[in-house]
């Protein structure tokens, strides 16, 4: 489980970084896909089944699935190939490469703290969901409200 | 040599037999078919033509494996390893038997909710990375129908899951001693039907591939074995789906004891496998706006309902 | 509502029945090349030169046939006996472009070329569809058994002056007063 747990890892953050220097936006998609996947088996290993299934069902399965659509829509080709080619230098990096370092940073002075193992407590389907409706139940209701509101300006924008 | 679940010989014997049923059922559904149409169908090769999937395979091995030189190579190549794989990862979860499975999963309902979602990439990448116009139409009718028919497909189970009380299919199964959940559950089970017709891509929700209007919609690049792992890959989900029904709605491998359970299993999913074939011999395709107001207009209130009422009804006893 | 679920519903449960019982009935299917199908006398399948019952070529090799073929595939050349009737020097029919559609044998004044039954005339080389006076000529009078052209026509031939034949008045000698 440990080294499932590592090599999980080692791809999640390989492909994101192939999701980066990617100039294929296919191509780039695809690796953002494997790396949610691989997010999947993380969280599989850590002992939460559910949340490994819903990272599937609903990031890789559902989200990704209407960017891929969206790409459809666009006509792609080889000049914004050449265009994100011209996007990708070493000058663009630097700012966001110092950001990422100082939050890395943080998270790992975080991390030092806690004293943490792997695979500790198996969280299923019904404590999610016991933990879901019982003291969460006011988060789930406004986030249902949220995507209520966004349904009904959808049908606003689709109908015009 | 006893058969256990997750034992190698089991794995290696559930593989064999699904790619070779899947194999199989390109004869069959060609018999099937002619039958239903009052014609004969391939009866040549060998007897009743049951070589005729030996031969069409020789046929497909030994064709040009062609990758069109305006393709996303990639892309191109990943399509269809994509839908035989995920689907033949969903058989894992599937109890075929009391002994005969792959692994006992409690997220096996959710695990093969999360595999048929991940199956449109398979279509959508194939018709993408063609870079042909019928290919790419066929690819953006897909990507829509496989989502939106996930949907209801998803929340016609749960009335199952609810009654039994896991997302487990083995515990699924077993929560079937006294009654078949297609009894209390007969508007999930109709709703799954349609929703896994629409799912398998197959007639008469054949949209993506819709041969009248857009050649052969997302494969039409295909060819040589490529094609046939997209061909092989649809039978495969005709499999799936078939004994998806068999386990949440028909009480699985349950039967009178007098045949051995797996043979109740496979008796049940051939019988669904054959009324697939007969909605394709008789239904004609919708158009493409029917197919998807059907679903969004019909089957999501539908299935809505179903499981309120379900949950009414569980809570109120 | 209850319109909905008969569109939807029960209209195609009732059409998948009426399906599902096309199992018990018997397909129409022949089986070709070991059940050979019933062709109709009448059928425009391959095309052949007959003989009049005296066993001579009924051909006249008036060119009427080559004139009505809409796709040109008949070639022949006019040559004449010593006796005075006339018959083709050669005649030739391009299968490859026959489309068998029987105008020829509307047109031919003499019952000479006509169509018969058989259709099996697949050729591997196409050089082969081209067939040729001998391949086409048959030995018998085909469908019109009692038709002899030279019997019932005005020409002049030898052992037959004009006059002379079926239902053919003598001609009319129009140096003479006489009506």
């Amino acid at each position: 489980m440990t080294t499932l747990f590592y090599l999980a890892g080692a791809i999640a953050i390989l492909s994101t970084c192939a999701v980066i220097v990617q100039t294929n936006i296919v191509h780039a998609l695809l690796y953002l896909i494997l790396s949610l996947l691989s997010v999947a088996v993380v969280f599989y290993t850590l002992g939460a089944p559910f949340a490994a299934v819903l990272e599937a069902i609903v990031y890789a399965g559902a989200i990704m699935v209407l960017f891929l659509f969206v790409i459809m829509m666009l006509n792609m080709g080889q000049h914004t190939r050449q265009q994100e080619r011209g996007w990708l230098t070493a000058r663009v990096f630097i700012a966001p490469a110092i950001m990422a370092a100082l939050l890395l940073a943080q998270l790992l002075n975080v991390m030092s703290q806690v004293d943490y193992e792997l695979g500790l407590t198996r969280v299923g389907v019904l404590e999610v969901s016991a933990l879901l409706f019982g003291p969460y139940v006011l988060a789930v209701e406004l986030a249902s409200i949220l995507l209520l509101a966004g349904l009904v300006s959808a049908y606003h924008l689709a109908k015009k | 040599m006893a058969l256990e679940i997750g034992s190698g010989l089991t794995i290696g014997l559930i593989l064999g037999v699904v790619i070779v049923v899947a194999a199989m059922l390109i004869w069959v559904e060609r018999r099937l078919l002619s039958f239903w149409q009052e014609r004969l169908g391939p009866n040549r090769v060998g007897p009743f033509g049951l070589l005729q999937v030996v031969a069409d395979m020789i046929k497909i091995f030994t064709k040009e494996d062609w990758v069109p030189p305006f393709a996303d190579r990639l892309s191109f190549v990943i399509a269809p390893a994509i839908i035989m794989i995920v689907i033949l990862l969903s058989f894992a979860v599937i109890p075929f038997a009391p002994n005969i499975g792959v692994v006992d999963s409690n997220i096996g309902v959710l695990f093969v909710l999360a595999m048929a979602s991940l199956g449109a990439y398979s279509v959508m990448l194939g018709g993408l990375s063609s870079d042909n116009k019928y290919a790419l139409l066929g690819s953006l009718r897909a990507a829509a129908q496989m989502v939106s028919y996930e949907v209801f497909m998803g929340i016609s189970l749960l009335g199952v899951v609810a009654l039994s009380g896991s997302f487990n299919l083995r515990t699924i199964v077993e929560a079937q001693e006294g009654m078949w959940f297609v009894i209390p559950q007969f508007v999930g089970f109709v709703i799954f039907l349609i929703a896994g017709v629409a799912e398998s891509h197959r007639l008469p929700f054949d949209i993506p591939e819709a041969e009248q209007e857009i050649c052969a919609g997302y494969h039409t690049e295909y060819s040589g074995m490529k094609f046939g792992m997209f061909f092989v890959g649809e039978y495969l989900g005709l499999v799936l789906v078939s004994s998806l029904i068999t386990v949440l709605f028909f009480g699985g491998w349950m039967g009178p004891a007098f045949l051995p359970p797996i043979i109740w299993f496979a008796a049940k999913a051939g019988v669904f496998i054959a009324f697939f074939i007969l909605l394709r011999a008789a239904i004609p395709r919708p158009r493409y706006d029917q197919l998807m107001s059907y679903g969004w207009l019909f089957l999501l209130p539908l299935s809505l309902l179903n499981l309120l009422i379900t949950g009414v009804v569980i809570l109120s006893t | 509502m209850y319109k909905l679920i008969k569109d939807t519903l029960i209209s195609q449960v009732v059409t998948l029945w009426g399906v599902f019982m096309k199992l018990f009935t018997k397909a129409d299917t022949v089986q070709y090349p070991d059940e050979q199908p019933y062709m109709f006398p009448r059928w425009r399948g391959r095309i052949i030169l007959s003989r009049d019952p005296d066993g001579e070529e009924r051909c006249v090799a008036c060119n009427l046939c080559a004139v009505a073929c809409p796709v040109d595939c008949i070639a022949l050349q006019k040559a004449e006996k010593e006796d005075g009737r006339w018959y083709p020097e050669f005649f030739r029919i391009n299968f490859s472009r026959c489309i068998m559609c029987g105008f020829c044998e509307e047109a031919c004044p003499t019952n000479a070329i006509q169509l018969t039954p058989d259709f099996e005339m697949a050729e591997y080389i196409r050089q082969d569809m081209v067939w040729e006076k001998e391949d086409l000529l048959i030995d018998g009078t085909g469908k019109y058994h009692d038709y002899n052209f030279y019997r019932v026509a005005g020409m002049q031939i030898k052992n037959k002056d004009k006059g002379e034949a079926l239902n053919e008045a003598p001609p009319v000698d129009v140096r003479s007063l006489l009506p």
